[in-house]
C-alpha cells in the first residue's frame, strides 16, 4: 500500500471519513504521520471555535469586572477565578460527569423538549469547556488592558467631545485590543495546546475518532515504542503554532497601523499569560 | 487504623464513613497532596534555576552556547507539555541507566537496544532491583521533577531573558561609568534589577505550573487525580469499603484544593510584588513612592 | 541499623529465600478481581496471592509495583519491572514484542452487559476500555465503539446511559452486575476472545520464563491455582 493510498484511508478518518478500521499490524511512518495529522483536524476545530466564541464573551467579561455595580462585577470575578484558578483537566473531568447526569430524554422548557444528549459528546461538551476557559483567560487580559489606556487618550477623547457608547468604541476598545493583543496570542497558542486534553480526561471518544494525541496515543500503544509517535505530535503543533503566530502578527500590524514604526507594539512571545 | 474498624462490613452510617475516610489508601490519598506541595516545592527552585542558566546562555557571545539558550526556550513553546510528559519518564530512565552502565558493568559488549528492549546489567539499573519500594517512589518523583524542571525552566528561561532586558539601559550605562567591569554590572545591577520586570511572568509560571500538576500521573507519580479515581470508582464488594461511583466528589474536592491554592498564591505573590516594586522606576513602584510623601 | 539489618535478613531466611534474586513484578492495581488496590493501600486480589505463590515455588523474591496500563509494555521493556502481571491476555500482537508464561486463568469469555436483557448492543454504542483486546473486537465487529482510560468508566457510561452496552471480561463484570440491585444485567451470549492469562516477560528473559513456568504448572498439578480461583472468582470462575 503506497502513502497516497494511506492518506486516502485515513487522512480524514478522524472525522469518520475514510477507512472504517485503524491500521492494527505492520505500521508504517506515513499511517503515523497521516493518522496524527488527521487528528489535528479536532485540535484546529476546538481552537477556532472556542478562541471565535470566546473573544466576544471576554469582551463581556472583561467590561463586567469594570462595572461600579457589584451584581454585575463579582459574578464576573467570580467566573474567571473560578476558570483560571482551577486545572483544565479536572474542569473537563467535571464537565463531563455533570454533562451525564443531565436527564436523557431532554429537558423540558416552556412546553419544548430541548434535547441535551449531545451536550456529552466532545465536539459540543469540550468545546463549551473550552469556550468558558478561554474567555476567562481573555478576560484577564482584557480587563488589564482596560486599565493600562493611557489617560491622555481618554482625555483628548472628551475634548473631542466622545461620550459613552461612542468613546468606548471609538477609542477605549481599539485601544484596549491593541495593547493586549500580545499577551492574546499567547492565550490563543495555550488554547491550541489544550486541545489535546479532550480526549484525555472525561470525554470519550467515539468510533476510535479522535485527535492527534489520542492517534498518537494508539500509536504509541499499538507497537509499544513511544518515540516514534510522540515527536511527530510535537513536530505538528510547532508547525500548527507558527501558522497562528504569523496570522495574530497580522492582525497586530493592522491594529498598529496608525503608530509611527518604532513605537509599535511587536508581538514578542512572552509567557505573560498563559494557563 | 482504629479498633472499632476492624470489620468494615459490620458498620453503618457516621461510623462507617469515619473509618472509610481513614483507611490505608485514604491516608494514602492525603499524603499524595503532600507529594504534589512538595514536588512543586522542589521543582520551582529547580526550573528557576535551569531557567536562570538558560538566559544566562542566551546572552552569551559564544554562538552555540547562545543557540543552545534560544533553542532551549523555544521547544517547549510549540509544543503541548502533556507530550513531553508521554515519553520524557522513559527516555529520562533510559539516558540515566545508560550513563550509569558505562561506569559500573564490566562486560558492555552486548547491544543496549536489543529490538525493542534496553539492556543494562543488573549493577547499572536506577534503583537497584533490591532496592525498597520506597526507593522506587522517591526516584519516580525525582524523575517527575526532572521532567517539570526541564518543561518549565525553558519558559522561565524566556520570561527571565525577557526580564534583562526589560532593565532601563541607563542603569547599566551608570554603572559602566562608575568603572564597573562586564560581570559586575551583570551581578550587581542586572540580576538584582531584573526581578520587578520578571516577577509577573514568574507569577503566571506559578500559577501554570500548579495547574499542570494533575498531569502528574502521566509521570507515574501517585498524584492527587490517581487517588481520586481510584478511590472514586465504584467499589464492589472485593473491597473492604464497597460504594457506587463517587469520582465527581472526589474531584469536586481536588477542585477546591486548586481554588485555595491559587487564591493562597495570589495573596503571598501581591505582597512580594509590592515589595520589591518599593524604590523601582516603574509605575507600581511610583505609586508607592507617592503615597509615602 | 545493624539490628533493622539482622531482622530483613532474619524475615527472608524464615521465608525461605536461601539464594533468592529480586524480580519485580507490575499489575495495574484497578481491575478487579484480578488485582486490585485494596483499602490499605497494597497491591490484591487474585493475582497478588497467585504472584505470591509462584514467586515461593520458584524460589524468587518478589516486590510488587503498579503501573498504568497504557505504559505497562513499554517499561518492562525498558526494565523498570521484570513480570507483569495484570490479567493480560496472551495475543499474537503482544507476543511479537513480549514472551508470556503459560496461562494461569483460562481463555475467558468476555460479555456484554447492559441496563436490560433487551438492550440492543449492535446499534451501539458500546463502551470499552481503550488498548484493550474488547475495544479491538468491538471497532471490528462494526459496532460504535466508545472508549476509555479505565475499566470503572466503562461501566459508568452504561449506569448514566451514555453507552448501551460494556464490553468486557465477564469475571470483571459479574461481580458488578451481581450487585447493581439489577442496574445492569448481561446482554445476549459471551463471546470467546483472546487466549488465557499469561504473565508477561521480556523476551531476553527465558530463564525467567522457564521458572515461572515451572511453578505455574506445579500450582495446576496440585490443584493450589483451582482453589485460589476459587476464592477470587467464585464458583463462576474458570478451572483447570
Amino acid at each position: 500500500m503506497s502513502c497516497l493510498d494511506t492518506i486516502a484511508d485515513y487522512g480524514l478518518r478522524s472525522i469518520g471519513i475514510g477507512a472504517k478500521l485503524l491500521p492494527r499490524t505492520d505500521f508504517t511512518l506515513c499511517q503515523q504521520f497521516t493518522l496524527i495529522g488527521s487528528g489535528l483536524i479536532w485540535n484546529v476545530y476546538f481552537a477556532v471555535l472556542a478562541l471565535a466564541f470566546g473573544f466576544f464573551l471576554a469582551n463581556a467579561l472583561a467590561l463586567a469586572r469594570i462595572a461600579h455595580s457589584p451584581f454585575i462585577r463579582k459574578p464576573a470575578e467570580w467566573f474567571v477565578f473560578v476558570f483560571r484558578g482551577s486545572p483544565l483537566f479536572i474542569q473537563f473531568f467535571l464537565a463531563y460527569e455533570l454533562l451525564v447526569l443531565l436527564p436523557r430524554s431532554g429537558v423540558q422548557l416552556l412546553g419544548l423538549t430541548i434535547e441535551t444528549s449531545w451536550l456529552t459528546r466532545a465536539w459540543a461538551g469540550a468545546l463549551i469547556v473550552l469556550f468558558l476557559n478561554t474567555a476567562a483567560y481573555s478576560a484577564e487580559i482584557f480587563y488589564g488592558a482596560l486599565q493600562s489606556i493611557p489617560k491622555g487618550d481618554l482625555e483628548a477623547a472628551e475634548a473631542y467631545g466622545l461620550t459613552g457608547w461612542k468613546k468606548f468604541t471609538r477609542v477605549q476598545w481599539p485601544t484596549m485590543l491593541r495593547l493586549a493583543w500580545p499577551s492574546y496570542t499567547n492565550e490563543a497558542i495555550f488554547m491550541l495546546q489544550s486541545t489535546t486534553l479532550v480526549f484525555f480526561s472525561g470525554f470519550p471518544a467515539f468510533s476510535q475518532m479522535g485527535d492527534a494525541l489520542y492517534y498518537a496515543n494508539y500509536f504509541a500503544d499499538k507497537t509499544f515504542n513511544p518515540f516514534i509517535p510522540y515527536p511527530i505530535i510535537a513536530f505538528y503543533f510547532v508547525v500548527l503554532t507558527l501558522i497562528l503566530i504569523w496570522g495574530f502578527s497580522q492582525v497586530n500590524r493592522y491594529l498598529n497601523r496608525h503608530l509611527p514604526q518604532n513605537t509599535q507594539s511587536r508581538i514578542r512571545l512572552r509567557p505573560q499569560l498563559l494557563r | 487504623m482504629f479498633a472499632i474498624c476492624a470489620d468494615p462490613k459490620t458498620l453503618e452510617g457516621l461510623t462507617w464513613l469515619g473509618c472509610y475516610l481513614t483507611s490505608g489508601k485514604h491516608l494514602d490519598f492525603y499524603m499524595s497532596f503532600v507529594t504534589v506541595l512538595a514536588l512543586l516545592a522542589v521543582t520551582a527552585p529547580a526550573a528557576m534555576l535551569l531557567g536562570f542558566g538558560g538566559a544566562m546562555a542566551s546572552r552569551a557571545r559564544l554562538a552555540p552556547l547562545r543557540w543552545i539558550g534560544k533553542g532551549y526556550s523555544a521547544m517547549v513553546r510549540g509544543v503541548p507539555d502533556i507530550v513531553y510528559f508521554m515519553f520524557f519518564v522513559i527516555a529520562l530512565d533510559q539516558g540515566i541507566e545508560y550513563v550509569r552502565s558505562r561506569f559500573v558493568c564490566d562486560d558492555l559488549s552486548a547491544p543496549v537496544f536489543q529490538g525493542m528492549e534496553f539492556h543494562v546489567c543488573n549493577a547499572a539499573k536506577v534503583p537497584l532491583a533490591t532496592a525498597s519500594p520506597f526507593t522506587f517512589q522517591a526516584y519516580g518523583f525525582f524523575l517527575a521533577v526532572v521532567t517539570f524542571a526541564i518543561v518549565f525552566g525553558a519558559f522561565v528561561t524566556h520570561v527571565l531573558s525577557g526580564a534583562m532586558q526589560a532593565v532601563p539601559r541607563a542603569q547599566l550605562e551608570t554603572a559602566e561609568a562608575y568603572g564597573m567591569s562586564q560581570r559586575q554590572v551583570f551581578r550587581r545591577i542586572l540580576v538584582p534589577q531584573m526581578w520587578v520586570y520578571a516577577l509577573p511572568g514568574l507569577t503566571n509560571l506559578w500559577m501554570v505550573l500548579i495547574k499542570a500538576t494533575p498531569l502528574l500521573f502521566l509521570l507515574s507519580v501517585k498524584d492527587i487525580v490517581y487517588y481520586a479515581r481510584e478511590l472514586g470508582g465504584t467499589k464492589t464488594s472485593a473491597y473492604a469499603y464497597s460504594h457506587p461511583d463517587w469520582r465527581l466528589y472526589y474531584f469536586l474536592g481536588l477542585l477546591v484544593f486548586y481554588l485555595l491554592m491559587t487564591k493562597v498564591s495570589e495573596i503571598v505573590l501581591t505582597r512580594v510584588s509590592l515589595r520589591l516594586s518599593k524604590g523601582q522606576a516603574t509605575a507600581a513602584g511610583e505609586a508607592q513612592r507617592r503615597g509615602l510623601a | 541499623m545493624k539490628k533493622l539489618l539482622l531482622i530483613t535478613t532474619l524475615l527472608a531466611a524464615s521465608a525461605g529465600f536461601a539464594s533468592a534474586e529480586v524480580v519485580r513484578l507490575a499489575t495495574e492495581g484497578a481491575y478487579p478481581p484480578f488485582n486490585l488496590i485494596n483499602d490499605k493501600g497494597e497491591v490484591g486480589g487474585f493475582e497478588r496471592e497467585f504472584g505470591d505463590e509462584v514467586c515461593k515455588r520458584a524460589a524468587l523474591e518478589c516486590t510488587w509495583s503498579t503501573n498504568e496500563w497504557d505504559s505497562i509494555i513499554p517499561n518492562l521493556q525498558s526494565g523498570n519491572y521484570d513480570v507483569i502481571v495484570a490479567g493480560m491476555s496472551i495475543t499474537d500482537e503482544r507476543k511479537k514484542v513480549i514472551d508470556f508464561t503459560q496461562d494461569y486463568y483460562p481463555p475467558t469469555p468476555s460479555a456484554f452487559v447492559g441496563a436490560t436483557a433487551d438492550a440492543d448492543c449492535k446499534s451501539g454504542p458500546v463502551s470499552a476500555q481503550v488498548s484493550t483486546i474488547q475495544a479491538a473486537h468491538v471497532a471490528e465487529s462494526g459496532m460504535t465503539l466508545l472508549e476509555f482510560p479505565t475499566p470503572d468508566e466503562t461501566v459508568a457510561a452504561v449506569r448514566n446511559g451514555e453507552a448501551v452496552c460494556v464490553f468486557a471480561d465477564s469475571d470483571y463484570l459479574r461481580p458488578l452486575v451481581n450487585e447493581s440491585n439489577g442496574a445492569l444485567t448481561f446482554v445476549g451470549e459471551p463471546v470467546s476472545i483472546g487466549g488465557g492469562v499469561g504473565m508477561g516477560v521480556r523476551q531476553s528473559d527465558q530463564e525467567l520464563k522457564g521458572k515461572l513456568d515451572a511453578a505455574i504448572t506445579s500450582m495446576k498439578a496440585d490443584g493450589t491455582l483451582n482453589t485460589m480461583i476459587e476464592k477470587y472468582f467464585g464458583p463462576e470462575g474458570l478451572k483447570y
